[in-house]
């Protein structure tokens, strides 16, 4: 086992490790994740706790809300690190269950082709003409708001955009040669999708990934604002971010940190998704 | 400046140039010049440097990071090293202009061909709209193009190939520029559209007395080309010299060699089987003599045929009207049968839109036919079960032209050779499959350190030698070689002909091998069949079609093969007129031929009795 890892290891390139994006972008991601996951060991007082007494406290002032107040007395870094719960996770499980479905479909359309090509194809394009708004008032009237149904909303609306995205990659990777002779080889056909087509085509699909993370967390908490997502009590990034808004002249920092979260979260999974993009190219012709 | 051909003051002086992209050299000490109305061909394989040293000459270097170390380029006793680029731009395609290989990529597709001369023109001469476009369609014209007044106002994708080249001399001839720089111009074309725009440089570059430095790999061209080489070998200069000299007297072990490899067609004349022949290896700078000479007569003729094709059908329909009913299609293979025996290898010769690659792609049932029977080992495909043609995935291997696309950018090599194993699961247990994987490796000449390597690391005859491993893996008895030696530079094609040579011997493999280089085909073939347009011209020995053709066409092509020797009478009467397009309207399909064999074996079509097809269409633009 270990002996196999270790050939994994030298096959992925150990000096890969050495680049300032992974260890940037490694780095950032896991403090935040880590950060999140022990938020109420980290804050034991919890991000709900109203002192009416310190409301809109400024930040970098006092030791005990170093990141100041909201207007409701509560520590805004503890609801930071606490809100990252529900935004990294709708942000992780959507972007998996779409990317998961998506790329599953783009494959066999574009791979097929046919009538399922064209099922599949008219469908997105039909979906792609929807307003989301639309979409997801229609959703959520009918299945009642709720965690689970927000990732399901998320996850219905944005898989199209993988299965477009893999459908043209595979139907001109398709055409190469070395597709052509593996077919000729006699390859079956799940092989020929799973060995040959998804490394091909798996880059820009992590980049969609990255970007797709933070654009989750801010329809979450559009949804959430619209009184259609997670039950709004529960602090998240987005939520915060629009219950900031209306403070935003006399107390920037109530929505600045949560946003700021986001930013920092995205361009860490950024970082690691370019350093892994490049690290599954064995011609390293993208990171030049 | 005199440009008149005869002065003795050269029309642009190399000297000592040395480029480096980034920590590599890529051309040193470089010196040669070019005098007006010469030809200077500057020759060498891929990586010598050659193209960079003319992308030097235009400055157009620069922008891919190139770094002048040494030396000067003087045109005109100005040197183009010091000028600057907005200089430059007042050179480039007024004093020196090129042409590339690529007549596909050259144009812009969404201008006409009109516009495209008239901008290179309305860009160095101070004329009006209407002055440029006379003086284009006069270009147009010069190239031989017929129809010139509607040509201008069509786009590239609605012109032939040949035709699109002929449009990129005309822009780059617009300026009546003093030098031209051909970089392999003519590498992508059909042999019979390649004599003919040598032709029309031969003649355009006399009228005009313009210098011409003509870049290429191809020694037949060079010898009908050049007035002096330069032998270009990893960057540096290695010989140079008046043509007739280099061919007849060349000094430089690599000139020797280069040589050596070059395919000479005729020399086969009198043989009865196609013969492996020694060649000369250059080592550093030693050369060596690798290999035997054998007749390669492997052909087993005694038993029956590995496959049999009969009236094979193939069409694809490319155009369709509102209801899907195809309105126009390519008849793409149309009534061609032959065998292949055990031990043979039958040649498909022809140009592009002949449908020799089709044919190959059926056998491999990469694609399906209309009608017609294929048979391997006499049961046909038509009665074969699932599993049955599966097998025959593992009986038949498919080579490609191109090795680097026929292997996953992403899978190690010896991945890809494992895969007919893993596939048609021969060796059962990993490590057999391992040691397996190394064998193949090590017979087409590689090492099995090699299997741990991705494609790209490779250079373009190693890909080749592990696109044969990967072929070789399941066994099979028939390859099917699809332009597989095109891509290579002529040492590395010759090396790769041995290699199929001695497979065949050892393993009594049967080849289809597809080409369009006549020359290569002479040397590898026990049997020829020449395609036009999805059907046979003419089909029997190498020897009844090479040194009796009875067919005008396989005349035609025969005629259009560049001859590697500069003292060889050209015959250039026979070729005129392009390729003419397979795709017709339904109800509007080509006669299908019927074939005489005025000898056992030898066939040759005749134009059948109901509407005589024209055999070498006009240009139909």
């Amino acid at each position: 086992m270990t002996v196999k890892l270790l050939s994994a290891a030298k096959t992925f390139r150990l000096s890969r490790f050495n680049s300032l994006e992974f260890i940037l972008g490694a780095s950032l991601t896991i403090i935040i994740c880590l950060a999140v996951l022990f938020s109420s060991q980290l804050f034991p007082g919890g991000a709900d706790k109203i002192d009416l007494m310190a409301r809109l406290a400024k930040p970098f002032t006092t030791a005990a809300h170093p990141l100041g107040t909201d207007p409701l007395g509560r520590d805004v870094l503890a609801r930071v690190v606490a809100g990252g719960k529900i935004s990294l996770f709708v942000g992780f499980t959507s972007v998996a269950g779409s990317v998961l479905f998506g790329v599953l479909m783009g494959l066999v359309a574009g791979y097929y082709r046919g009538f399922w090509d064209m099922v599949v194809m008219h469908f997105a394009d039909l979906q792609l003409a929807m307003p989301f708004i639309l979409l997801a008032i229609t959703f959520i009237a009918i299945v009642g708001g709720s965690l689970t149904n927000t990732i399901i909303l998320l996850i219905v609306s944005q898989w199209v955009q993988y299965a477009r995205l893999v459908r043209g990659s595979v139907l001109t990777l398709r055409e190469r040669e070395f597709i052509l002779s593996a077919r000729a080889i006699g390859v079956r056909d799940w092989r020929i999708i799973f060995q040959h087509l998804l490394p091909n085509l798996i880059g820009p699909v992590i980049v969609l990934m990255t970007l797709n993370v933070a654009n989750n967390i801010l329809l979450e908490s559009s949804l959430t604002f619209l009184g259609m997502g997670v039950d709004p009590t529960i602090p998240s990034w987005g939520g915060m971010l629009a219950d900031g808004r209306t403070y935003l002249q006399i107390a920037w920092w109530v929505s600045v940190f949560p946003g700021l979260a986001i930013l920092l979260t995205v361009l860490g999974l950024n970082l690691l998704g370019d350093w892994l993009r490049d690290s599954l190219d064995p011609t390293g012709r993208t990171s030049r | 400046m005199n440009i008149s051909a005869g002065t003795n003051a050269p029309l642009l002086s190399i000297k000592d140039l040395s480029v480096r992209f980034g920590p590599d050299r890529v051309v040193e000490d470089l010196s040669f010049s070019v005098k007006a109305g010469r030809t200077l061909a500057v020759v060498g394989e891929s990586g010598s440097g050659k193209s960079v040293t003319s992308l030097s000459v235009m400055r157009l270097a620069d922008m891919m990071g190139a770094h002048f170390e040494t030396g000067s380029i003087l045109f005109n006793d100005t040197d183009l090293l010091k000028a600057s680029q907005k200089q430059m731009r007042l050179i480039r395609g007024k004093e020196i202009a090129m042409i590339f290989q690529e007549p596909m990529t050259s144009l812009n597709p969404v201008f006409t061909i009109g516009d495209q001369i008239c901008e290179v023109l309305l860009l160095h001469e101070n004329i009006s709209k209407a002055a440029a476009t006379a003086e284009a369609r006069h270009l147009l014209d010069m190239v031989r193009l017929p129809d010139s007044e509607q040509l201008l106002k069509r786009y590239p994708h609605q012109l032939s190939g040949g035709m699109r080249q002929r449009v990129m001399i005309a822009m780059a001839l617009a300026c009546r520029p003093k030098l031209l720089i051909a970089d392999e111009p003519t590498t992508a074309l059909d042999v019979t559209i390649q004599a003919q725009i040598l032709n029309i440089m031969r003649d355009l570059q006399r009228d005009f007395g313009m210098g011409m430095i003509f870049i290429t790999h191809d020694m037949g061209v060079v010898a009908e080309m050049a007035d002096d080489v330069v032998v270009m070998w990893k960057g540096r200069k290695v010989e140079e010299g008046p043509v007739r000299e280099i061919f007849a007297n060349p000094q430089h072990p690599y000139t020797r060699a280069l040589l050596s490899a070059v395919p000479r067609l005729g020399s086969l004349t009198g043989e009865d089987f196609p013969k492996r022949m020694p060649l000369t290896v250059l080592d550093g700078d030693t050369q060596t003599i690798v290999g035997e000479e054998r007749v390669q007569d492997t052909a087993r003729y005694d038993l029956p045929p590995v496959v049999s094709v009969k009236d094979l059908f193939v069409r694809f329909d490319i155009r369709k009207n509102i209801l899907g009913k195809a309105t126009h299609r390519c008849s793409a293979v149309s009534k061609v049968s032959f065998d292949i025996h055990p031990g043979e290898t039958l040649a498909l010769v022809g140009e592009s839109g002949s449908g020799k690659s089709t044919i190959g792609r059926t056998i491999q049932q990469l694609q399906t036919s209309l009608s017609g029977e294929i048979s391997f080992n006499g049961k046909s495909y038509l009665n074969m079960s699932a599993a049955e043609r599966f097998r025959m995935r593992q009986e038949v291997q498919y080579i490609f032209q191109d090795p680097f696309a026929s292997l996953d950018p992403r899978k190690k090599v010896g991945f890809s050779v494992a895969e007919p194993i893993n596939t048609h699961q021969l060796i059962d247990g990993s490590k057999a499959v391992r040691r397996r994987v190394h064998e193949l490796l090590e017979r087409v000449g590689l090492t099995s350190a090699h299997a741990d390597r991705y494609p790209h690391e490779f250079s373009g005859g190693q890909r080749q030698r592990v696109c044969i491993a990967r072929a070789l893996a399941s066994n099979p008895k028939l390859i099917i070689a699809d332009e597989a030696l095109s891509a290579l530079d002529v040492s590395i094609q010759a090396q790769i002909i041995n290699l199929f040579m001695d497979l065949q011997a050892e393993r009594g493999l049967a080849y289809l091998f597809i080409s369009h280089d006549m020359a290569v085909v002479e040397k590898m073939s026990h049997r020829v069949a020449v395609l036009y347009l999805g059907q046979i011209m003419e089909m029997g020995s190498r020897r009844q079609v090479f040194e009796t053709p009875k067919h005008d066409y396989t005349r035609r092509l025969l005629s259009a093969v560049p001859v590697a020797d500069p003292t060889a009478e050209r015959n250039t009467d026979l070729i005129e007129g392009d390729i003419p397009n397979p795709v017709h309207r339904v109800g509007d399909e080509p006669a299908i031929l019927s074939h005489d064999e005025p000898n056992p074996g030898h066939f040759v079509a005749t134009a059948s009795a109901r509407k005589s097809a024209p055999i070498f269409g006009k240009h139909d633009a």
